[in-house]
């Protein structure tokens, strides 16, 4: 086989690879939309806080020291102790779920019947909110998150198909964080389809999504479906907070990467799980393999538009997306 | 009666002369997504304006005043932070992001009030003749591109001719600076150079690293920002490209860079404007009346950090700017356009760094009408992940004026035909 097709392969592997943690992005936005119709502007900001909240549990962080330090004079910023990463995952788990609590209690709950685009505005709010407890609560410096995720290509992999091509080309190279990440998210897939299916919380999340007034008067509790939702939003952006932390660190740019789950919301559909899955495999292999094939040409860096020109493309076809349910609404 | 007395005693407290003090705005940025590496420097900053007040009573005996601004690194909060604090008496503004430089170069250059952009903003500034108010010593980004090119002549025996030299680089106007001199270097040294562009912000560079992966270049030399460099930094150790080939900028060059990629980053490079640590007796000082005291801008913990000490170096410029201006004045509390003329005659002696306690904290260099940017000095420092620190490996390396005194010359000449600019040295 030519290089240049390896290469090609390669490209394409880590696309697919990539497109898998844009997918895990965008699947805390498909859960809230699905279950409640409001696109949550926050969804990029609740995995930092996450993150964030999962890094300073582990490493002992005593949440809002500097505030604590400047009200009270003192010089308290850890407890001492670290915490194991598990334990550390299921506490910070419990405060995302608090946190889902507090948005229901606080924000949701007034907003019921209200316009889209008053409780997308409430979500901009929530994401600012968010940001701002986080950085007193936690700091704003870059930390360091090691939950023993394995890191690197799989010498593996690169030895068993160095022998593919020429002497240059050494094997294909395959993150290994990103078959994690690849691992999980297909278990995640799995099990939120199955929640939403087959479960009577799902169906229930469902219902709730097609009309609050209607699931109200079937006695479907509006509050601990969407108290439901937001925690399972939590859940899916802790594990996007720690894939995408472990790469570059916990810091606060780590709430752009809701930029990447855009392209694929609209190519997916904002309302299907699968969808979320296959939109972001599309926008990876599409946005990798264009970048190989023509990026050099005009100067790279083409990923970050050619992703939303892709997606804009099957919207011309398709405006509800690949998986989206299509909205009929009879006059 | 009781009104007029009132009135009286309003209209004399408006007629008593306000306190002097030196203003120093500070456009810093502690939220965002860089607000780490805002922090440290805003803190150094700060801290060393602080130092002065406590431990000498301010400078010439005029206390010095830090009026801090937010900009989260956002260019429009950077200009209405520069709106509502030049009336302040601001002496220089430091607003540490390109995009927030080049809207306030017109700005301060009509408000008469002067502007030092430290290994940043625009870097034909550097010509005084064009830029009467914009200062941008000791280095900025052409020196750094030549320094980084020099060190690697150095390490090859002065031959690098037919050697692969890889820029990756954020894409934007900052990132895109280097390549116009690299180019220039690449035709006088005979390397090959390849530019691998990143998006804003850089979280996925998957597809940049493969393509070095691919292509082998000997050498990767990077001019990002925020994430980017975390991000970069992580992916080249992943397909195992030698960190000692892989030479940062000085905004690619600080422990947020290196920290989160853990052992996997020993032996990065980086390039540097001045020192690091606190092996100075200026921090013994620092300790003892700010420190201690509990008067720092921070908790103390960034003390010795590279962005903490390019905040402290700042300052420390700017005061000396200061004390230059005063006794070329002979005025202790200064306008903004005796600073400018402090800062032209500025010169930073290896005897005057030793005095402050900061003996090669940074490169000796004097400004001249005709120089606004110092001697382009750097030195090259390398991460030891095992220490936790950053070491300096070389001395300070110059950069070839020979090939950026004129790429100086010809855009600032561009810029002064575009914009009016009468060409002049002096106020």
């Amino acid at each position: 086989m030519g290089d240049q097709f390896l290469f090609a392969i390669e490209v394409m592997i880590n696309g697919l690879m990539a497109g898998v943690l844009y997918a895990l992005v965008a699947l805390g936005f498909v859960l809230i939309f699905k279950a409640s119709g409001i696109f949550n502007y926050a969804q990029g900001v609740m995995a930092l806080f996450a993150a964030l909240t999962l890094v300073g549990i582990m490493e002992g962080q005593v949440p809002f020291s500097h505030l604590i330090n400047a009200i009270f004079g003192t010089k308290i910023h850890h407890f001492g102790w670290e915490v194991p990463a598990i334990l550390a995952i299921l506490l910070t788990m419990m405060i995302m779920v608090f946190f889902a609590w507090a948005v229901n209690h606080f924000v949701m709950r007034h907003l019921v019947n209200q316009e889209p685009i008053i409780l997308f505005m409430a979500t901009i709010g929530l994401a600012y909110f968010l940001e701002g407890v986080g950085d007193l609560m936690w700091g704003s410096e870059i930390k360091t998150l090691d939950v023993g995720l394995p890191q690197g290509g799989s010498f593996w992999i690169e030895d068993m198909t160095a022998g593919l091509g020429s002497d240059n080309f050494f094997g294909f190279f395959i993150d290994k964080l990103d078959m994690v990440a690849t691992v999980i998210a297909a278990i995640l897939v799995v099990g939120l389809v199955v929640f939403a299916q087959y479960t009577k919380q799902g169906r229930a999340m469902r219902a709730v999504a097609d009309d609050h007034q209607a699931a109200l008067s079937v006695g479907i509790s509006l509050n601990y479906i969407w108290v439901l939702v937001w925690s399972l939003a939590g859940f899916v952006a802790l594990v996007a907070g720690i894939m995408w932390g472990a790469k570059s660190g916990v810091q606060f740019s780590l709430s752009l990467i809701a930029l990447k789950a855009l392209p694929v919301l609209m190519l997916g559909g904002f309302t299907s799980i699968p969808g979320a899955i296959v939109g972001g495999l599309i926008i990876g292999v599409g946005e990798k393999i264009f970048e190989f094939t023509v990026g050099a040409a005009i100067g790279g860096a083409t990923e970050n538009w050619f992703a939303y020109m892709l997606a804009l493309l099957f919207l011309v076809f398709r405006p509800q997306g690949l998986f989206g349910e299509k909205i009929i609404e009879r006059v | 009666m009781k009104k007029l007395a009132t009135m009286a005693v309003a209209a004399v407290m408006a007629a008593s002369p306000v306190m002097a003090d030196l203003v120093f705005p500070s456009l810093s940025y502690r939220t965002g997504p860089y607000a780490a590496g805002g922090i440290p420097f805003a803190d150094g900053y700060a801290d060393y304006f602080t130092l002065l007040n406590e431990r000498d009573g301010g400078i010439g005996g005029v206390m010095t005043r830090v009026i801090e601004c937010e900009t989260g690194y956002n260019t429009e909060k950077g200009v209405e932070c520069y709106e509502s604090t030049k009336g302040e008496g601001s002496l220089v503004y430091q607003p540490l992001s390109t995009g927030i430089t080049y809207q306030l170069i017109p700005k301060t250059a009509a408000d008469g009030i002067p502007l030092h952009t430290m290994g940043y903003g625009r870097t034909s500034a550097a010509n005084g003749k064009v830029f009467n108010n914009v200062f941008n010593y000791p280095a900025n980004y052409w020196d750094g591109a030549s320094i980084a090119v020099n060190h690697l002549l150095d390490e090859n025996g002065g031959d690098i001719s037919g050697k692969k030299i890889a820029l990756v680089y954020h894409n934007s106007a900052y990132g895109k600076e280097p390549i116009r001199t690299l180019e220039e270097l690449s035709g006088k040294h005979g390397f090959e150079l390849t530019t691998i562009a990143v998006d804003h912000p850089g979280q996925e560079q998957k597809s940049q690293w493969l393509q070095i992966r691919r292509e082998r270049p000997d050498y990767v030399v990077m001019w990002g920002w925020g994430v980017m460099n975390q991000v970069a930094i992580q992916e080249a150790a992943n397909i195992r490209f030698p960190m000692e080939n892989f030479i940062g900028n000085w905004w690619a060059g600080s422990e947020n860079d290196v920290m989160p990629a853990g052992d996997a980053a020993n032996g990065y490079k980086a390039l540097a404007m001045h020192n690091v640590g606190t092996d100075f007796p200026i921090f013994a000082d620092l300790q003892e009346h700010v420190i201690d005291a509990g008067k720092a801008a921070g908790n103390g913990d960034q003390v010795g950090t590279v962005l903490y000490n390019r905040g402290f170096y700042a300052a420390m410029l700017a005061a000396e700017a200061v004390k230059e201006a005063q006794a070329i004045h002979g005025v202790m509390d200064i306008t903004p356009a005796m600073m400018r003329d402090g800062m032209e005659a500025l010169s930073m002696t290896e005897e005057r760094m030793a005095s402050l306690g900061m003996a090669n904290f940074g490169p000796a260099f004097s400004v001249s009408c005709e120089n606004h940017g110092g001697s382009g000095e750097g030195k090259v420092q390398q991460w030891d992940a095992a220490a936790g620190q950053w070491n300096t490996i070389t001395d300070w390396i110059a950069s070839d004026q020979e090939v950026i005194q004129p790429l100086v010359m010809a855009d600032s000449m561009a810029y002064a035909e575009e914009n009016n600019v009468a060409m002049s040295c002096g106020g």
